[in-house]
């Protein structure tokens, strides 16, 4: 990059050689099996089921609390529920009886701690951590947020407006936007799609609505606690129990109501002016978490598009750059799964990344993967299971999320055994079902005045 | 946690190495820092730094195209690098049976990467897509690390967008990338950090097997990057298309935190103090009692503390309502800060701050990937790896007067102000 003058550095060539020559890759060592787990799992009077581990690798607890927290009714059309259920999250950790706002901040702060509320179409999470000597607070600010949230007039005013500007700032988001629209196409009026209100429907919630909600959906019989840090399970265990005595509820938290199946069809367009880029979005009906079939479909998705190493990554991005970005995962509820497969690329390729990455999808059928595939995606799975649930909050995100699907922690260890046994034809046999390109369907977001020429060319894209 | 033992030891070849050992997990981190980052590059070659570590991942001397990620991979591991102002990060994070295979790769792109025209190409495709997916094509994108800058800074290096513009990526070539390895990759301009599940002599062995015949070439001079502070305020504006609500950042000069960590240490109090929590000044007034910001935000380095060094930046960001001015926003802001400077915090506003700070250290150290990267960058950076287990204490140690005091110094008459307009109208 300097101008002239004498050169001072080697050539590209001169740099990728040595006098040696490549070298071998080394082998790999002997892997150490990871500590066996300490826990306890239990269910509490009230209903609520309990699962602490203990992992002692640093001084701190982390608290998932996962309540069922779907609407009841069939269909969104005219349902406020998503709009009550948005106000309540963002309102059940601003007052009780006995604590404020500041109050509830400052007791966490002080014990290195936080506590957070979201919500979904599916469930009310809870998520928070402290110090392990402050486990009590958590535990007592969540009894008193459960058994006697206030939803003060003005927080709940005040987070009603602020809520509309979030969900006005969230749709500004391409990935937003795409995923709405998938969503819908999905699944229609059903509330699995409805992930955010609209803003009138914000407007109509009342406080009575909110405060009713609580009492009537935030139920301990259906819910999972899930604690992992430095405790002793059994005596962490107890003291939830005594925490949470209190919370009590009729019934049993509401679960999402069955999904209709995803059928395959056409790419719908969705015009975003002006944009740069594009959104690809598929989506196919795929097998649950407890098939037994399941570890086959993982590795299956690996190959295709599940990791870097994958046919898709490595075709769109490594080959062609059509992307930054692409990749497949599956996506599940505790009625099923689906697979569902994003790419953003820059607007003259998007015809183009579609194209392949439909034919990377035929290929899987066509030309199954291969050992050697099979066993780097095997090898992945089984490894970074261990290193994504290595840390406390890692591993107890990953619980809450088996334990709402019918597992267990015994999964850990099951698992990476299930994936051992995989053979490629039972890989090949779940490529060619899942991944056939008619099961697909999907949306794609981006400049519909330069995308059509080239979109219509294709094929399998309607346009609105 | 006790405070884990640190080995260190440096190659002939000038590579600086810090071992980590903790066998609670079979697992283990490796990272090679460069001490090269985007404030290098020079004009005309915006986002050379970071289109470079995207050609370290294209193969070496040993290693196809592709075959690094498959070889991380396949061993059950995750990889990444990234770019930042002061520095180039690579890692990867396995089960603890690879770890001698991850030195292999780090060795041999250290030894032998392969530049050519091809990967070159491609991967400007592909950073081009990153920078659409990053910046271009979503609200709000690149506020404040690459808008800030250019308002709080005057030359090149501080102010450049360390992305890249379009025409300056386009341009690069395979010889400016066989310039910058020799000049900026050398061993003895990097250190290798190896944390978690290791035996420190094997680990040494190896590292000396793999990493001892890369060839020793000069570490590079570090130039300054210092300029003076802001004279007054500066003011710009920028407009966003795809924004539907405006923004600020206000941004100030911090002490250099490699010659005074502490002084740099009251700021991050100070942030904690303005924007940590629903109890926090600047979240209870703006957002919660006047309900007129959305989204707040303060804190020390565009990237996150303690990651670049001087100078370095103190910004405050906020998503405001159309319903207000920017400056009713920078006047409440400046209110607080006044009343800070005026009278330090009370002794529980800094007992949360820090209690908040020790949970975030043990959280991140948990996590490998942060505590081997957090090691190594520390080790580059300040020539310390240990400061990131002493800084809860430091933290703690920060007084209530050495708060104000940073407060104070946060003066009108000496920062930038970037104001973010909406310019899509309805959409």
């Amino acid at each position: 990059m300097t101008t002239a003058s004498a050169k001072t550095h080697r050539t590209a060539e001169e740099i990728g050689r040595t006098t040696t020559g490549p070298r071998p890759l080394p082998e790999l060592g002997s892997q150490r099996a990871p500590a066996e787990l300490s826990s306890v799992d239990t269910v509490l009077p009230n209903g609520l089921r309990v699962i602490a581990v203990r992992r002692s690798t640093v001084p701190m607890v982390e608290v998932r609390l996962r309540v069922p927290f779907a609407d009841p009714a069939g269909s969104t059309t005219g349902s406020l529920h998503a709009a009550a259920a948005e106000i309540l999250a963002n309102t059940v950790l601003t007052g009780t009886e006995s604590r404020t706002r500041v109050q509830i901040d400052t007791e966490l702060a002080l014990v290195g701690g936080e506590l957070d509320a979201v919500v979904d179409p599916e469930r009310l999470s809870f998520t928070g951590n402290a110090l392990a000597t402050g486990l009590g607070t958590v535990l007592d600010v969540l009894r008193d947020v459960l058994t006697s949230a206030s939803y003060p007039a003005e927080e709940v005013e005040r987070e009603r407006g602020r809520l509309v500007e979030r969900i006005t700032l969230a749709r500004s988001q391409p990935s937003v936007i795409a995923r709405e629209a998938l969503q819908k196409l999905l699944y229609g009026d059903h509330p699995y799609a409805k992930e955010m209100p609209e803003a009138d429907e914000v407007a109509a919630v009342s406080r009575e609505d909110v405060v009713a909600l609580h009492a009537k959906a935030l139920l301990p019989r259906g819910s999972v606690l899930v604690l992992v840090g430095d405790v002793e399970p059994a005596e962490a265990v107890a003291q939830v129990g005594e925490a949470l005595a209190a919370w009590q509820g009729e019934g049993e938290a509401v679960q999402l109501p069955p999904l209709p199946p995803v059928k395959g069809g056409d790419v719908r367009l969705v015009h975003r002016v002006g944009a740069v880029q594009s959104q690809i979005r598929l989506a196919a009906q795929v097998i649950p978490r407890t098939d037994e079939r399941y570890p086959a479909l993982q590795l299956a998705n690996l190959v295709y598009g599940g990791f870097f190493s994958s046919r898709l990554v490595e075709n769109i991005r490594e080959d062609k750059g059509y992307t930054y970005s692409a990749r497949s995962h599956p996506e599940f509820t505790i009625h099923g799964a689906t697979l569902l497969i994003d790419a953003d690329t820059a607007s003259d390729v998007t015809a183009a990344a579609l194209l392949e990455t439909r034919y990377e999808l035929a290929r899987m059928g066509m030309v199954p993967p291969s050992q050697s595939e099979v066993d780097v995606a095997r090898s992945y799975a089984v490894g970074t299971l261990l290193t994504s649930t290595s840390s406390q909050s890692g591993l107890a995100s990953f619980l809450v999320n088996l334990v709402a699907l019918g597992l267990g922690i015994d999964y850990l260890v099951e698992h990476p055994q299930r994936l051992q046994t995989v053979t490629p034809e039972q890989v090949a046999a779940a490529a060619l079902e899942f991944f056939a390109p008619g099961n697909f369907t999907g949306v794609l977001v981006g400049d519909a005045e330069q995308l059509k020429p080239k979109l219509a060319a294709l094929g399998g894209v309607s346009f609105q | 946690m006790a405070s884990p033992e640190l080995h260190r030891f440096t190659l002939p070849n000038g590579l600086r190495v810090v071992l980590a050992p903790d066998a609670s997990a079979p697992v283990v981190g490796v990272s090679v820092h460069y001490d090269v980052g985007f404030r290098s590059e020079p004009e005309g070659r915006t986002g050379f730094a970071h289109l470079f570590e995207h050609l370290m991942f294209q193969g070496s001397e040993s290693l196809e195209k592709l075959a690094h990620f498959r070889h991380v991979q396949s061993s059950g591991g995750t990889f990444n690098g990234s770019t930042h102002p002061d520095y180039t990060d690579y890692y990867q994070v396995l089960p603890s049976a690879a770890l001698e295979r991850a030195l292999f790769l780090e060795a041999d792109r250290m030894r032998a990467p392969k530049l050519t025209e091809e990967n070159l190409r491609n991967q400007i495709d592909v950073v081009k897509e990153e920078i659409r997916l990053n910046v271009l094509n979503r609200p709000y994108g690149g506020f404040p690390w690459i808008l800030l800058p250019p308002v709080l800074f005057k030359t090149f290096a501080n102010a450049h967008n360390g992305y890249g513009d379009f025409v300056d990526l386009e341009s690069a070539t395979v010889d400016d990338c066989a310039e910058f390895f020799d000049t900026y990759y050398s061993p003895s301009n990097a250190v290798l950090t190896v944390a978690g599940d290791l035996d420190v002599e094997r680990t040494k062995a190896l590292v000396e097997k793999h990493f001892g015949d890369v060839p020793a070439r000069p570490k590079p001079e570090r130039p300054s990057f210092a300029e003076p502070a802001p004279q007054g305020e500066v003011r710009q504006e920028h407009g966003d298309p795809l924004a539907p609500l405006p923004a600020i950042a206000i941004g100030y000069r911090v002490p250099d935190p490699v010659t005074d960590v502490d002084g740099y240490l009251a700021y991050l109090v100070l942030a904690g103090v303005l924007t940590d929590g629903d109890g926090s000044r600047l979240q209870q007034r703006l957002v919660h009692r006047e309900g007129i910001v959305i989204d707040l935000n303060a804190g020390c380095g565009l990237f996150g503390p303690l990651e670049a060094r001087d100078p370095d930046t103190f910004s405050i960001t906020a998503i405001h309502s159309t319903e207000v001015t920017p400056d009713q926003v920078i006047t409440a802001i400046d209110e607080e800060l006044q009343k800070l400077a005026q009278e330090p915090p009370s002794a529980e506003e800094l007992a949360k701050v820090t209690a908040r700070w020790a949970s975030t250290m043990h959280k991140e150290h948990d996590r490998l990937t942060n505590r081997t990267l957090g090691l190594g960058s520390a080790e580059l950076l300040f020539g310390r790896a240990e400061l990131i287990y002493e800084l809860p204490e430091r933290i703690a140690s920060v007084s209530v007067d050495e708060v104000s005091a940073a407060a104070k110094a946060l003066r009108p008459d000496s920062r930038a102000l970037l104001l973010v307009k909406p310019t899509g109208g309805a959409q």
